[in-house]
Protein backbone atom coordinates (compact mmCIF):
# COMPACT_ATOMS: atom_id res chain seq x y z
CA UNK A 1 0.00 0.00 0.00
CA UNK A 2 1.03 3.50 -0.74
CA UNK A 3 2.76 4.97 2.23
CA UNK A 4 0.31 8.50 1.86
CA UNK A 5 -2.35 6.40 3.06
CA UNK A 6 -1.62 5.41 6.39
CA UNK A 7 -2.55 6.90 9.59
CA UNK A 8 -0.19 8.56 11.44
CA UNK A 9 -1.15 8.69 15.17
CA UNK A 10 0.07 9.23 18.26
CA UNK A 11 -0.86 6.53 21.05
CA UNK A 12 -0.63 6.86 24.87
CA UNK A 13 -0.70 2.97 25.88
CA UNK A 14 -0.49 2.22 29.77
CA UNK A 15 2.13 0.08 30.76
CA UNK A 16 2.61 -1.75 34.08
CA UNK A 17 5.26 -4.31 35.03
CA UNK A 18 2.99 -6.46 37.30
CA UNK A 19 0.14 -6.66 39.47
CA UNK A 20 1.77 -4.91 42.20
CA UNK A 21 4.16 -2.33 40.41
CA UNK A 22 3.16 1.26 39.52
CA UNK A 23 2.14 1.87 35.82
CA UNK A 24 2.25 5.00 33.91
CA UNK A 25 1.72 5.79 30.19
CA UNK A 26 3.86 5.44 27.43
CA UNK A 27 3.95 7.23 23.71
CA UNK A 28 4.28 5.67 21.30
CA UNK A 29 4.43 6.84 16.89
CA UNK A 30 2.97 4.69 14.69
CA UNK A 31 2.36 4.37 11.21
CA UNK A 32 -0.66 2.32 10.69
CA UNK A 33 -3.34 0.51 7.49
CA UNK A 34 -6.84 2.44 8.31
CA UNK A 35 -7.82 -1.21 6.98
CA UNK A 36 -5.70 -3.02 10.22
CA UNK A 37 -7.89 -3.74 13.39
CA UNK A 38 -6.75 -2.16 16.72
CA UNK A 39 -5.26 -5.47 17.65
CA UNK A 40 -3.23 -5.41 14.72
CA UNK A 41 -1.98 -2.19 15.47
CA UNK A 42 -1.06 -3.30 18.23
CA UNK A 43 0.75 -6.42 16.70
CA UNK A 44 3.22 -4.68 14.10
CA UNK A 45 4.22 -2.16 17.52
CA UNK A 46 4.71 -5.20 19.19
CA UNK A 47 6.93 -6.43 16.80
CA UNK A 48 9.24 -3.29 16.36
CA UNK A 49 9.51 -3.75 20.22
CA UNK A 50 10.64 -7.38 20.15
CA UNK A 51 13.05 -6.35 16.91
CA UNK A 52 14.52 -3.97 19.84
CA UNK A 53 14.77 -6.34 22.38
CA UNK A 54 11.87 -4.28 24.45
CA UNK A 55 9.03 -6.14 26.60
CA UNK A 56 6.19 -6.08 24.26
CA UNK A 57 2.48 -4.30 25.47
CA UNK A 58 0.76 -7.31 27.38
CA UNK A 59 -3.13 -7.33 25.98
CA UNK A 60 -5.74 -10.69 25.27
CA UNK A 61 -7.05 -11.71 22.71
CA UNK A 62 -8.54 -14.92 20.74
CA UNK A 63 -10.62 -15.29 18.42
CA UNK A 64 -10.59 -11.87 16.70
CA UNK A 65 -14.12 -12.20 14.90
CA UNK A 66 -16.25 -10.34 18.13
CA UNK A 67 -17.19 -13.69 19.48
CA UNK A 68 -15.01 -14.53 22.41
CA UNK A 69 -15.17 -11.82 24.61
CA UNK A 70 -11.53 -11.90 25.14
CA UNK A 71 -9.98 -8.69 23.82
CA UNK A 72 -11.16 -5.44 25.74
CA UNK A 73 -8.96 -2.71 25.57
CA UNK A 74 -10.23 0.88 27.00
CA UNK A 75 -9.66 3.43 24.14
CA UNK A 76 -10.47 7.42 24.38
CA UNK A 77 -12.51 6.31 27.89
CA UNK A 78 -14.81 3.71 26.19
CA UNK A 79 -14.55 0.30 26.39
CA UNK A 80 -13.96 -1.62 22.93
CA UNK A 81 -13.62 2.13 21.46
CA UNK A 82 -15.54 4.71 19.88
CA UNK A 83 -17.72 2.09 17.91
CA UNK A 84 -20.75 0.88 18.92
CA UNK A 85 -21.36 -3.19 19.60
CA UNK A 86 -18.36 -4.07 18.27
CA UNK A 87 -15.38 -5.68 20.25
CA UNK A 88 -12.05 -4.24 20.44
CA UNK A 89 -10.86 -6.89 17.36
CA UNK A 90 -13.46 -5.46 15.27
CA UNK A 91 -12.86 -1.65 15.54
CA UNK A 92 -10.45 -0.98 12.66
CA UNK A 93 -8.15 1.95 12.39
CA UNK A 94 -9.98 4.03 9.52
CA UNK A 95 -12.26 4.66 12.42
CA UNK A 96 -9.78 7.35 13.55
CA UNK A 97 -8.37 10.57 12.28
CA UNK A 98 -4.81 11.06 10.67
CA UNK A 99 -2.58 12.95 13.66
CA UNK A 100 -5.01 11.74 16.42
CA UNK A 101 -3.56 10.69 20.07
CA UNK A 102 -5.46 7.45 21.29
CA UNK A 103 -5.14 6.75 24.91
CA UNK A 104 -4.87 2.59 26.17
CA UNK A 105 -6.55 1.67 29.13
CA UNK A 106 -6.62 -1.32 30.84
CA UNK A 107 -10.36 -2.02 32.82
CA UNK A 108 -10.41 -0.48 35.52
CA UNK A 109 -11.96 -1.94 38.40
CA UNK A 110 -11.80 -3.52 42.15
CA UNK A 111 -12.67 -6.96 40.87
CA UNK A 112 -10.43 -6.88 37.77
CA UNK A 113 -6.77 -6.32 38.70
CA UNK A 114 -4.41 -5.39 36.07
CA UNK A 115 -2.03 -8.42 35.35
CA UNK A 116 0.30 -6.60 32.91
CA UNK A 117 0.00 -3.63 31.06
CA UNK A 118 -3.40 -3.86 29.15
CA UNK A 119 -4.30 -7.51 30.91
CA UNK A 120 -6.89 -7.62 33.19
CA UNK A 121 -7.59 -10.44 35.62
CA UNK A 122 -11.04 -11.75 35.08
CA UNK A 123 -11.49 -14.69 36.70
CA UNK A 124 -14.30 -13.46 38.79
CA UNK A 125 -16.91 -13.82 36.17
CA UNK A 126 -15.66 -17.48 35.92
CA UNK A 127 -16.47 -17.64 39.87
CA UNK A 128 -19.66 -16.37 39.21
CA UNK A 129 -20.89 -18.50 36.37
CA UNK A 130 -19.15 -21.57 38.89
CA UNK A 131 -21.35 -20.01 41.53
CA UNK A 132 -24.89 -20.79 39.85
CA UNK A 133 -24.69 -19.75 35.68
CA UNK A 134 -25.71 -23.46 34.68
CA UNK A 135 -28.18 -25.81 34.34
CA UNK A 136 -27.91 -29.65 35.98
CA UNK A 137 -28.90 -31.86 33.50
CA UNK A 138 -29.02 -35.63 34.36
CA UNK A 139 -27.33 -38.29 32.05
CA UNK A 140 -29.55 -40.57 30.40
CA UNK A 141 -30.73 -40.50 26.69
CA UNK A 142 -30.77 -38.44 24.06
CA UNK A 143 -34.55 -36.52 25.05
CA UNK A 144 -36.74 -35.60 21.43
CA UNK A 145 -36.08 -32.13 19.90
CA UNK A 146 -39.27 -30.02 20.73
CA UNK A 147 -40.33 -32.10 23.26
CA UNK A 148 -40.36 -28.73 25.44
CA UNK A 149 -42.45 -26.25 23.74
CA UNK A 150 -40.97 -22.58 23.77
CA UNK A 151 -42.89 -19.78 22.39
CA UNK A 152 -40.35 -17.78 19.76
CA UNK A 153 -40.62 -14.50 21.30
CA UNK A 154 -39.34 -16.11 24.60
CA UNK A 155 -36.45 -18.16 22.80
CA UNK A 156 -35.50 -15.41 21.05
CA UNK A 157 -35.05 -12.78 24.42
CA UNK A 158 -33.62 -15.80 25.82
CA UNK A 159 -30.86 -15.73 23.06
CA UNK A 160 -30.34 -12.02 23.04
CA UNK A 161 -29.68 -12.07 26.93
CA UNK A 162 -26.98 -15.47 25.94
CA UNK A 163 -25.22 -13.18 23.49
CA UNK A 164 -23.58 -12.10 26.57
CA UNK A 165 -19.29 -13.06 25.90
CA UNK A 166 -18.49 -12.18 28.97
CA UNK A 167 -16.11 -9.61 28.23
CA UNK A 168 -16.00 -7.20 30.96
CA UNK A 169 -16.93 -4.11 29.31
CA UNK A 170 -19.92 -3.31 30.98
CA UNK A 171 -17.95 -3.42 34.13
CA UNK A 172 -15.46 -1.13 32.58
CA UNK A 173 -17.88 1.22 31.68
CA UNK A 174 -20.00 1.36 34.38
CA UNK A 175 -18.96 4.19 37.13
CA UNK A 176 -19.50 1.83 39.95
CA UNK A 177 -17.60 -1.16 38.51
CA UNK A 178 -21.06 -2.87 38.53
CA UNK A 179 -21.28 -6.22 36.99
CA UNK A 180 -25.26 -6.64 36.96
CA UNK A 181 -25.17 -6.53 33.13
CA UNK A 182 -23.12 -9.78 32.97
CA UNK A 183 -24.98 -11.18 35.73
CA UNK A 184 -28.56 -10.20 34.75
CA UNK A 185 -27.56 -11.34 31.58
CA UNK A 186 -26.88 -14.78 32.29
CA UNK A 187 -29.58 -15.02 34.99
CA UNK A 188 -32.30 -14.28 32.39
CA UNK A 189 -31.00 -16.29 29.78
CA UNK A 190 -31.77 -19.08 32.10
CA UNK A 191 -35.18 -18.06 34.00
CA UNK A 192 -36.57 -17.59 30.77
CA UNK A 193 -36.39 -20.71 29.74
CA UNK A 194 -38.25 -24.43 30.92
CA UNK A 195 -34.63 -25.80 31.56
CA UNK A 196 -33.44 -23.36 33.98
CA UNK A 197 -36.50 -23.45 36.08
CA UNK A 198 -35.23 -25.73 38.71
CA UNK A 199 -32.41 -23.62 39.99
CA UNK A 200 -33.76 -20.59 39.32
CA UNK A 201 -34.11 -19.34 42.91
CA UNK A 202 -31.03 -20.65 44.08
CA UNK A 203 -29.26 -19.07 40.95
CA UNK A 204 -30.02 -15.91 41.46
CA UNK A 205 -29.13 -15.88 44.98
CA UNK A 206 -25.61 -17.37 44.53
CA UNK A 207 -24.80 -15.48 41.37
CA UNK A 208 -25.38 -12.02 43.33
CA UNK A 209 -24.00 -13.62 46.84
CA UNK A 210 -20.44 -14.08 44.84
CA UNK A 211 -20.93 -11.14 42.54
CA UNK A 212 -20.87 -9.01 46.20
CA UNK A 213 -17.98 -11.00 47.49
CA UNK A 214 -15.51 -9.88 44.42
CA UNK A 215 -16.51 -6.07 45.40
CA UNK A 216 -18.05 -5.01 42.43
CA UNK A 217 -20.32 -2.05 42.75
CA UNK A 218 -23.91 -1.53 42.82
CA UNK A 219 -26.02 -0.52 39.39
CA UNK A 220 -27.14 3.22 38.99
CA UNK A 221 -28.71 2.83 36.42
CA UNK A 222 -26.83 5.13 34.24
CA UNK A 223 -27.38 2.54 31.40
CA UNK A 224 -23.34 3.12 30.50
CA UNK A 225 -23.03 -0.71 30.30
CA UNK A 226 -25.79 -1.06 27.79
CA UNK A 227 -23.92 1.75 25.45
CA UNK A 228 -20.61 -0.20 25.47
CA UNK A 229 -21.70 -3.59 25.46
CA UNK A 230 -20.11 -5.24 22.05
CA UNK A 231 -23.27 -6.98 22.14
CA UNK A 232 -25.89 -4.82 22.53
CA UNK A 233 -27.15 -6.77 25.80
CA UNK A 234 -30.00 -4.81 27.49
CA UNK A 235 -30.47 -2.92 30.25
CA UNK A 236 -33.97 -4.81 30.76
CA UNK A 237 -32.09 -7.45 32.18
CA UNK A 238 -31.24 -5.93 34.85
CA UNK A 239 -34.58 -5.09 35.91
CA UNK A 240 -35.12 -8.98 35.58
CA UNK A 241 -32.25 -9.44 37.54
CA UNK A 242 -33.71 -7.09 40.10
CA UNK A 243 -36.84 -8.52 40.27
CA UNK A 244 -35.52 -12.14 40.07
CA UNK A 245 -33.86 -11.91 42.95
CA UNK A 246 -36.59 -9.70 45.12
CA UNK A 247 -38.87 -12.67 44.32
CA UNK A 248 -36.26 -15.42 44.98
CA UNK A 249 -35.48 -14.07 48.47
CA UNK A 250 -39.47 -13.22 49.49
CA UNK A 251 -40.30 -17.16 48.28
CA UNK A 252 -36.92 -19.05 48.19
CA UNK A 253 -36.63 -21.20 51.82
CA UNK A 254 -33.15 -20.71 51.76
CA UNK A 255 -32.80 -18.92 55.49
CA UNK A 256 -28.48 -19.46 55.03
CA UNK A 257 -27.73 -16.38 52.69
CA UNK B 1 -34.52 -12.83 60.21
CA UNK B 2 -30.76 -12.58 59.12
CA UNK B 3 -31.33 -13.63 55.38
CA UNK B 4 -33.46 -10.49 55.71
CA UNK B 5 -30.45 -8.13 56.42
CA UNK B 6 -28.63 -10.09 54.28
CA UNK B 7 -30.83 -9.13 51.44
CA UNK B 8 -30.85 -5.50 52.10
CA UNK B 9 -27.71 -5.38 52.42
CA UNK B 10 -26.71 -6.87 48.98
CA UNK B 11 -25.71 -4.83 46.07
CA UNK B 12 -29.28 -5.74 44.42
CA UNK B 13 -30.99 -5.28 47.74
CA UNK B 14 -29.68 -1.71 48.29
CA UNK B 15 -30.35 -0.44 44.93
CA UNK B 16 -34.11 -1.70 46.27
CA UNK B 17 -34.33 0.02 48.94
CA UNK B 18 -32.74 3.49 47.32
CA UNK B 19 -36.04 2.79 44.57
CA UNK B 20 -38.72 1.65 47.41
CA UNK B 21 -37.95 4.71 49.68
CA UNK B 22 -37.51 7.18 46.65
CA UNK B 23 -41.30 5.89 45.24
CA UNK B 24 -42.24 7.15 48.96
CA UNK B 25 -40.39 10.41 48.89
CA UNK B 26 -42.48 11.17 44.84
CA UNK B 27 -45.37 10.24 46.65
CA UNK B 28 -44.74 13.12 49.57
CA UNK B 29 -43.95 15.63 47.70
CA UNK B 30 -46.50 15.58 45.53
CA UNK B 31 -48.63 16.13 48.82
CA UNK B 32 -46.33 18.74 50.19
CA UNK B 33 -46.58 20.62 47.19
CA UNK B 34 -50.07 20.52 46.73
CA UNK B 35 -50.14 22.14 50.22
CA UNK B 36 -47.78 24.77 49.49
CA UNK B 37 -49.94 25.86 46.38
CA UNK B 38 -52.76 26.98 48.58
CA UNK B 39 -49.92 29.87 49.43
CA UNK B 40 -51.13 31.41 45.84
CA UNK B 41 -54.54 31.43 47.72
CA UNK B 42 -53.42 34.05 49.82
CA UNK B 43 -52.78 34.14 53.85
CA UNK B 44 -56.29 32.83 54.29
CA UNK B 45 -56.26 29.76 51.94
CA UNK B 46 -52.82 29.02 53.40
CA UNK B 47 -54.12 29.56 56.65
CA UNK B 48 -57.66 27.20 56.39
CA UNK B 49 -54.64 24.75 55.06
CA UNK B 50 -52.69 24.39 57.94
CA UNK B 51 -55.97 24.74 60.12
CA UNK B 52 -56.47 21.45 58.70
CA UNK B 53 -52.97 20.29 59.69
CA UNK B 54 -53.60 21.16 63.49
CA UNK B 55 -56.97 19.59 63.62
CA UNK B 56 -55.48 16.09 61.96
CA UNK B 57 -52.00 16.68 64.20
CA UNK B 58 -51.37 13.65 65.55
CA UNK B 59 -51.66 11.63 62.13
CA UNK B 60 -49.05 14.40 60.96
CA UNK B 61 -47.13 13.26 63.99
CA UNK B 62 -47.35 9.75 62.93
CA UNK B 63 -46.66 10.53 59.36
CA UNK B 64 -43.46 12.55 60.09
CA UNK B 65 -42.28 9.85 61.81
CA UNK B 66 -42.55 7.12 58.97
CA UNK B 67 -41.25 9.97 56.68
CA UNK B 68 -37.98 10.81 59.22
CA UNK B 69 -37.43 6.89 58.72
CA UNK B 70 -37.72 7.48 55.10
CA UNK B 71 -35.54 10.06 54.71
CA UNK B 72 -32.66 8.36 57.02
CA UNK B 73 -33.19 5.17 55.21
CA UNK B 74 -32.91 6.81 51.55
CA UNK B 75 -29.88 8.84 52.48
CA UNK B 76 -27.96 6.85 54.60
CA UNK B 77 -28.39 4.26 52.24
CA UNK B 78 -27.43 6.64 49.46
CA UNK B 79 -24.42 7.59 51.15
CA UNK B 80 -23.39 3.94 51.28
CA UNK B 81 -24.17 2.91 48.04
CA UNK B 82 -21.79 5.89 46.52
CA UNK B 83 -19.26 5.18 48.99
CA UNK B 84 -19.24 1.48 48.16
CA UNK B 85 -19.33 1.96 44.90
CA UNK B 86 -16.32 4.42 44.54
CA UNK B 87 -14.34 1.79 46.29
CA UNK B 88 -15.54 -0.93 43.18
CA UNK B 89 -13.30 2.13 40.82
CA UNK B 90 -10.60 2.75 42.85
CA UNK B 91 -8.56 4.02 39.83
CA UNK B 92 -10.40 6.00 37.03
CA UNK B 93 -9.57 6.38 33.89
CA UNK B 94 -6.94 9.05 32.63
CA UNK B 95 -9.58 10.27 29.61
CA UNK B 96 -13.13 10.47 30.77
CA UNK B 97 -16.20 9.39 27.61
CA UNK B 98 -18.93 9.36 30.27
CA UNK B 99 -20.93 11.80 28.73
CA UNK B 100 -20.79 9.71 25.23
CA UNK B 101 -22.43 6.64 27.39
CA UNK B 102 -24.89 7.67 30.39
CA UNK B 103 -26.74 11.45 30.90
CA UNK B 104 -25.36 13.95 33.60
CA UNK B 105 -28.22 13.40 35.46
CA UNK B 106 -27.69 9.21 36.29
CA UNK B 107 -24.24 10.12 37.10
CA UNK B 108 -24.80 13.02 39.67
CA UNK B 109 -27.45 11.42 42.31
CA UNK B 110 -25.01 12.28 45.04
CA UNK B 111 -24.31 15.52 44.52
CA UNK B 112 -27.94 16.86 43.71
CA UNK B 113 -28.94 14.40 46.63
CA UNK B 114 -26.19 15.69 48.94
CA UNK B 115 -27.64 19.48 47.91
CA UNK B 116 -31.00 18.28 48.72
CA UNK B 117 -30.29 17.06 52.04
CA UNK B 118 -28.35 20.55 52.90
CA UNK B 119 -31.64 22.65 51.92
CA UNK B 120 -33.71 19.75 53.84
CA UNK B 121 -31.68 20.40 57.01
CA UNK B 122 -31.97 24.39 56.38
CA UNK B 123 -35.90 23.83 55.48
CA UNK B 124 -36.46 21.91 58.88
CA UNK B 125 -34.51 24.61 61.07
CA UNK B 126 -35.91 27.83 59.23
CA UNK B 127 -39.62 26.53 58.98
CA UNK B 128 -40.74 23.10 60.62
CA UNK B 129 -38.78 24.02 63.70
CA UNK B 130 -40.14 27.35 64.56
CA UNK B 131 -43.69 26.43 63.78
CA UNK B 132 -43.78 23.44 65.72
CA UNK B 133 -40.99 24.62 68.26
CA UNK B 134 -41.24 27.80 68.09
CA UNK B 135 -43.98 27.87 71.42
CA UNK B 136 -47.20 29.93 71.43
CA UNK B 137 -49.56 31.09 68.77
CA UNK B 138 -46.95 30.95 65.46
CA UNK B 139 -48.63 31.96 62.23
CA UNK B 140 -47.04 29.64 59.38
CA UNK B 141 -48.17 31.79 56.80
CA UNK B 142 -46.02 35.04 58.35
CA UNK B 143 -43.09 32.33 58.69
CA UNK B 144 -42.84 31.14 55.13
CA UNK B 145 -43.59 34.76 53.49
CA UNK B 146 -40.71 36.46 55.55
CA UNK B 147 -38.39 33.33 54.57
CA UNK B 148 -38.94 34.00 50.87
CA UNK B 149 -38.80 37.97 50.88
CA UNK B 150 -34.90 37.09 52.31
CA UNK B 151 -33.48 37.13 48.27
CA UNK B 152 -30.36 35.30 50.02
CA UNK B 153 -32.98 32.63 51.27
CA UNK B 154 -35.08 32.73 48.09
CA UNK B 155 -32.69 31.78 45.45
CA UNK B 156 -30.83 29.35 47.38
CA UNK B 157 -34.69 27.89 47.91
CA UNK B 158 -34.66 28.08 44.00
CA UNK B 159 -31.48 26.31 43.16
CA UNK B 160 -32.14 23.54 45.55
CA UNK B 161 -35.44 22.84 43.80
CA UNK B 162 -33.69 22.85 40.45
CA UNK B 163 -31.23 20.07 41.38
CA UNK B 164 -34.68 18.24 43.50
CA UNK B 165 -36.15 18.84 39.82
CA UNK B 166 -32.22 16.60 38.31
CA UNK B 167 -32.53 14.04 40.64
CA UNK B 168 -35.98 13.49 40.34
CA UNK B 169 -35.83 12.84 36.61
CA UNK B 170 -33.30 10.15 37.23
CA UNK B 171 -34.69 9.05 40.08
CA UNK B 172 -38.18 8.21 39.18
CA UNK B 173 -37.24 5.71 35.99
CA UNK B 174 -34.43 4.62 37.93
CA UNK B 175 -36.88 2.83 40.96
CA UNK B 176 -39.01 1.10 38.14
CA UNK B 177 -36.16 0.11 36.44
CA UNK B 178 -34.50 -1.33 39.98
CA UNK B 179 -38.05 -2.64 40.95
CA UNK B 180 -38.25 -4.49 37.90
CA UNK B 181 -41.01 -3.15 35.79
CA UNK B 182 -38.82 -2.09 32.56
CA UNK B 183 -41.46 -3.28 30.04
CA UNK B 184 -40.20 -2.62 26.22
CA UNK B 185 -43.58 -0.91 25.08
CA UNK B 186 -43.83 0.84 28.28
CA UNK B 187 -40.33 1.84 30.07
CA UNK B 188 -40.01 5.39 27.60
CA UNK B 189 -43.63 6.49 28.71
CA UNK B 190 -42.39 6.01 32.41
CA UNK B 191 -39.37 8.43 31.73
CA UNK B 192 -41.43 10.64 29.71
CA UNK B 193 -43.54 11.15 33.42
CA UNK B 194 -40.54 11.16 35.28
CA UNK B 195 -39.12 13.85 33.14
CA UNK B 196 -42.67 16.04 33.58
CA UNK B 197 -43.12 15.10 37.31
CA UNK B 198 -39.41 16.12 37.94
CA UNK B 199 -40.24 19.23 36.02
CA UNK B 200 -43.33 20.10 37.98
CA UNK B 201 -42.11 19.65 41.00
CA UNK B 202 -39.13 21.89 40.98
CA UNK B 203 -41.32 24.37 38.95
CA UNK B 204 -44.21 24.35 41.51
CA UNK B 205 -41.40 24.39 44.53
CA UNK B 206 -39.22 27.18 43.20
CA UNK B 207 -42.23 29.61 41.65
CA UNK B 208 -43.57 30.00 45.48
CA UNK B 209 -40.00 32.12 46.59
CA UNK B 210 -39.94 33.29 43.10
CA UNK B 211 -43.46 34.94 43.56
CA UNK B 212 -42.92 36.35 47.13
CA UNK B 213 -39.31 38.07 46.21
CA UNK B 214 -41.03 39.62 42.98
CA UNK B 215 -44.18 39.14 42.52
CA UNK B 216 -46.32 39.54 46.21
CA UNK B 217 -47.40 42.64 47.46
CA UNK B 218 -46.48 44.52 44.25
Amino acid sequence: MNNNMKLNLKLKIWRQSSAKSVGSFVDYKVSVSPDASFLEMLDEINNELEKNNQDPIVFESDCREGICGTCGLVINGEPHGPLRKVATCQLHMRNFKDGQTIWVEPFRAKAFPVIKDLAVDRSAFDKIIQAGGYISVNTGGVPDANSIPIAKDIASEAFDSAACIGCGACVAACKNSSAMLFVSAKVTQFALLPQGQPERQQRVEAMVAKMDEFGFGSCSNTYACEAECPKGISVRNIARLNHEYLSAKVKSTNVEV
Amino acid sequence: MSWFWQSVNSSVGKKIVMAFTGILLVVYLVIHLAGNLTLYGGEKAFDSYAGVLEVIKPLIRIIEVLLALVFIFHIFNGIRVWWGNKKAKPIDYAVNAKSKNSTLFSRTMIHTGVIVLIFLVLHLVTIWYPYNAGGGEVNLYKIVSGRFADPIYAWFYIVAMALLGFHLNHGFQSAFQTLGWNHKKYFSLIQTIGTIYATLTAIGFASLPIYFLYFHGR
